[in-house]
């Protein structure tokens, strides 16, 4: 169980958040101020994006809390994989798919 | 794991299991935000003689719009914090502030649409503005809904006090708020900054 109810300063909270700002600021810097190529920069925010997302379930969400924490975390991971199948499959189908018919 | 160190919005079988279906629910929005997405993905190219999102996307507006989510993610962690520590008022006025940053995002992004339909994009421009209202739409009225969710609820707190049930409750809006900002940071990155010009 997480220990954070009953400390007297939410420090847990106060990092997630100045982490989340720093995130976003490095992926901001990231896109405008450096010179990668294109796909590069897609790479390197999608995961600081991942980061984030990360810090908001587990600091802000507590996901991995409670009697039955692990099947949070099933239940995320097995959403996600849902949602990158939709994603990829979809590009991949409507993209690749549609030019192969010309 | 001792009754004593439980958070009270877990102490009842029934607020667990409310939790754990809350959870599942958020799995499915997780699905159903990945399809929005999707669509997005395909269509962003497809402006049909109409602008781009480098043409109508300003960094500025958008900074902003994820500085004020991320802050009310933040401010709706410390209610809860607030809430285990049995600290009703401290709850009430951090509840208030993540609704007031809540309220600034949607105002900032209703002038935003507002603005790029001036700039001549509206929903039935093209199968980008299609795919692009429709996501942000969908997120904004998640926004708009978890407000007056909370709303509701910070009347029952103020009410009732922190119970079983209310800690419940809160907690599981808390939940669907986090989520909200998690969505956010997926379009701030794949939508905004993947769309401008570096």
């Amino acid at each position: 169980m997480s220990s954070t109810h009953s400390s007297r300063f939410p420090w847990n909270h106060l990092i997630g958040f100045i982490l989340s700002i720093a995130l976003t600021l490095l992926a901001v810097f990231v896109k405008f101020y450096t010179s990668f190529s294109d796909s590069i920069v897609v790479w390197i925010i999608g995961t600081l994006a991942i980061f984030q997302a990360l810090i908001q379930l587990f600091m802000f969400m507590h996901v991995t809390e409670g009697k039955e924490g692990w099947i949070n975390v099933v239940n995320m991971i097995y959403s996600v994989f849902l949602a990158l199948v939709i994603v990829f499959g979809s590009i991949w189908v409507l993209t690749s798919g549609h030019a192969a018919m010309h | 794991m001792t009754q004593a160190n439980t958070p009270l919005e877990y102490r009842s079988h029934q607020s667990q299991m409310n939790i754990l279906g809350f959870w599942i629910f958020l799995g499915a929005e997780i699905v159903l935000f990945s399809t929005l997405f999707a669509s997005y993905f395909v269509l962003e190219h497809n402006t049909a003689g109409g602008p781009a999102g480098q043409d109508i996307f300003i960094l500025k507006d958008v900074l902003i719009e994820t500085f004020l989510l991320l802050t009310s993610s933040f401010t709706a962690g410390l209610a809860i914090h607030f809430m285990r520590n049995n600290a009703k008022n401290d709850m009430i006025v951090w509840t208030i502030v993540t609704l007031l940053l809540g309220a600034g995002f949607l105002y900032m992004e209703i002038n935003e649409f507002i603005h790029y339909v001036h700039e001549g994009a509206t929903i039935q421009t093209s199968g980008f503005t299609a795919a692009f209202f429709t996501l942000l739409g969908t997120h904004g009225a998640h926004v708009t809904f978890g407000i007056i969710w909370i709303s509701l609820l910070l009347f029952q707190i103020a009410k009732r006090g922190i119970t079983e049930k209310t800690s419940s409750k809160f907690f599981i809006a808390s939940l669907y708020w986090h989520f909200l900002d998690v969505v956010w940071i997926f379009i701030f990155t794949f939508v905004y900054l993947k769309g401008m010009v570096g």
